[in-house]
């Protein structure tokens, strides 16, 4: 998935979190990227059509944004989703993450036919824990 | 910290990741084997005929070997292995082949392209990284590229195929 799919997601899923736009800040502290990168990208978002920066208010996704931020996020679970039941990889979050940018949409795909995902994906998808809510993980685990 | 820049494509940062990203690619590779198989199975070989049986044939004995070699790499890297075994089981049980004749062609094209984005995107991760893995960079480089070359050629046939029956 590339760059601005991963922007997306953050600016997605942080709006979901607030309920109302994203912060740039918050936008770079989820992507551990500096204010000043989040901001070039959400500027070339805007560009795109694909979300409207307020100054002061933060970021929202427009329509289009928010179709292909949420089909971001299906391949994001399929990755989560499969490191957990098939893999059967403990850290699964935190290595879902570092693999993120080399696992492209179309592989996510065919990974997607051995996983049982459900229907309602990606809306089951916990912002604050970072996984989806469907899956059977221990709750003491912490959601780093 | 903060990384570098506006990019978020990692490169690919220790024996652990890199050999997570294989044992993807052998699952992947146990897909198209257990598609190719189903294929068969399902729509019988009077029905697909000659041309597409060895087609599927060739493919799943790609798969095999590329899984092979695969295997191999992972092997040689420091990181937990994985229950393969109950991999190629839980593949098996949960593929359902719903294809019909004409999708045959069209998923094995989507199987090969597929798997060629996979090993385009591995092998630029790998060359973007400056970590010394456990198993030279080199051998491992080569053994990616000659399987990318195997899926391109793989994409070829079966567009020629394609051309072929239409």
């Amino acid at each position: 998935m590339n760059t601005q799919d991963q922007y997306l997601k953050s600016i997605y899923l942080i709006q979901q979190q607030e309920n109302g736009p994203a912060s740039t800040g918050a936008v770079a502290d989820r992507l551990e990227v500096s204010p000043a990168s989040a901001n070039e990208m959400i500027g070339k978002l805007e560009n795109d059509g694909l979300a409207d920066h307020e100054k002061y208010e933060g970021v929202s996704l427009t329509d289009e944004g928010i179709l292909r931020a949420s089909e971001t996020l299906q391949t994001y679970c399929i990755i989560e989703r499969f490191l957990h039941s098939v893999l059967e990889v403990e850290e699964f979050r935190a290595e879902a993450r570092q693999l993120e940018s080399v696992i492209d949409e179309t592989v996510a795909e065919r990974l997607d036919t051995i996983i049982d995902r459900r229907e309602r994906c990606p809306d089951c998808f916990d912002a604050e824990t970072d996984a989806c809510e469907l899956l059977d993980v221990p709750e003491s685990e912490p959601a780093d | 910290m903060w990384g570098d820049g506006v990019s978020l494509s990692y490169p690919v940062a220790s024996d652990h990741q890199l050999a997570r990203l294989l044992q993807i690619g052998m699952v992947l590779e146990e897909v198209v084997e257990a598609r190719a198989h189903k294929h068969r199975e399902t729509l019988g070989e009077e029905e697909l005929g000659d041309e597409i049986v060895s087609l599927l044939g060739e493919a799943a004995e790609e798969s095999a070997e590329h899984r092979r070699r695969l295997e191999e790499l992972v092997d040689e890297l420091d990181a937990d292995p994985v229950a393969y075994g109950e991999i190629e089981k839980l593949v098996a049980a949960r593929y359902e082949s719903d294809t019909d004749f004409d999708g045959v062609l069209y998923d094995q094209l989507c199987n090969e392209e597929t798997a060629y984005k996979f090993y385009d995107d591995l092998i630029t991760a790998i060359e973007g990284s400056d970590v010394r893995f456990t198993i030279g960079r080199e051998r491992l480089l080569s053994v990616l590229q000659a399987i990318r070359e195997e899926e391109a050629e793989g994409v070829e046939e079966v567009t020629e195929l394609m051309e072929d029956e239409t």
